[in-house]
């Protein structure tokens, strides 16, 4: 009987890694306020999947309950940072990250 | 098979991803977003995890996502105006970057994993709703009832930032 080629775990871990690099390279780079978000949800999905190929190897289903809290965590911060960016909107008339700069000395 | 489906959807996530960062309109980079978390949700279906791959669906690039368009079109957000960015982001970013990436692929291959560790897509079916609602129940009970405050904090935090100075 042939074996079949199956994935190896690390790719998964490697590929986590490297959505987690862009989303940092995202959140360091751009300068509107509501891509700074994109980015923090492209960090969190890579985290999400790191969790769930744990969960994988280590045949326990922990990894999965986190996985979804992460995901309602993130839901609600999407909620209150979209209510926090609709209001500096509405005082400062920008989205664009180094314009907000009144608590810088 | 297995190795074929991994291929195209880590492809799919990875150019997306890209496109999520040197998009310069915001909307542009939502859309990618989608395509991420979709490719996302497959490859959790390949690790045998269909709860997770079903919230992520509808939570994900359901639910939140549409917060994102409707901001980014309430808003009317349009492209980014490029600013004057650090010496040391131009001169240090991009290496910084890859070393953190050749680091964690190092650590990966290295001792935390062991390299036999093989994906077989339903040599495993733990994921379920049953599992994860049995579990979510039981010995994750307090951290779920804490979870709901926190939702209710949110909702509340929300209102009371959105709504219209009374004068």
């Amino acid at each position: 009987m042939p074996q079949i080629p199956a994935v190896p775990l690390s790719w998964y871990l490697l590929l986590s890694a490297v959505l987690f690099a862009l989303g940092v390279a995202g959140f360091l780079y751009r300068k509107s306020i509501i891509t700074v978000f994109i980015s923090i949800e492209l960090m969190l999905n890579a985290v999400n999947l790191s969790f769930v190929a744990f969960s994988y190897h280590l045949h326990r289903i922990d990894g999965h309950i986190f996985s979804f809290f992460v995901m309602v965590v993130a839901a609600a911060e999407a909620a209150v940072g979209f209510a926090i960016i609709l209001t500096i909107f509405k005082n400062r008339r920008t989205l664009q990250i180094d314009e907000i700069d009144s608590m810088k000395l | 098979m297995d190795t074929v489906l991994f291929i195209v959807f880590a492809v799919i996530a990875v150019v997306c991803a890209f496109n999520v960062v040197l998009q310069k309109h915001p909307i542009a980079s939502a859309l990618s977003l989608i395509g991420v978390m979709g490719s996302l949700a497959v490859l959790y279906l390949l690790l045998g995890a269909e709860f997770i791959a079903m919230t992520q669906i509808i939570v994900y690039s359901g639910a939140v996502m549409v917060l994102f368009v409707l901001v980014i079109m309430l808003l009317n957000a349009g492209a980014e105006k490029p600013s004057g960015k650090s010496w040391f982001a131009q001169i240090a970013g991009l290496p910084l970057l890859l070393g953190f990436v050749g680091l964690m692929g190092f650590l990966i291959r290295g001792s935390v994993v062991p390299w036999t560790g093989a994906v077989r897509f339903g040599s495993w079916a733990g994921g379920t709703a049953q599992n994860i609602g049995r579990l979510l129940f039981t010995q994750y009970l307090l951290p779920f009832e804490v979870v709901s405050i926190l939702i209710l904090i949110a909702i509340l935090g929300a209102v009371v930032l959105g709504q219209r100075e009374l004068d």
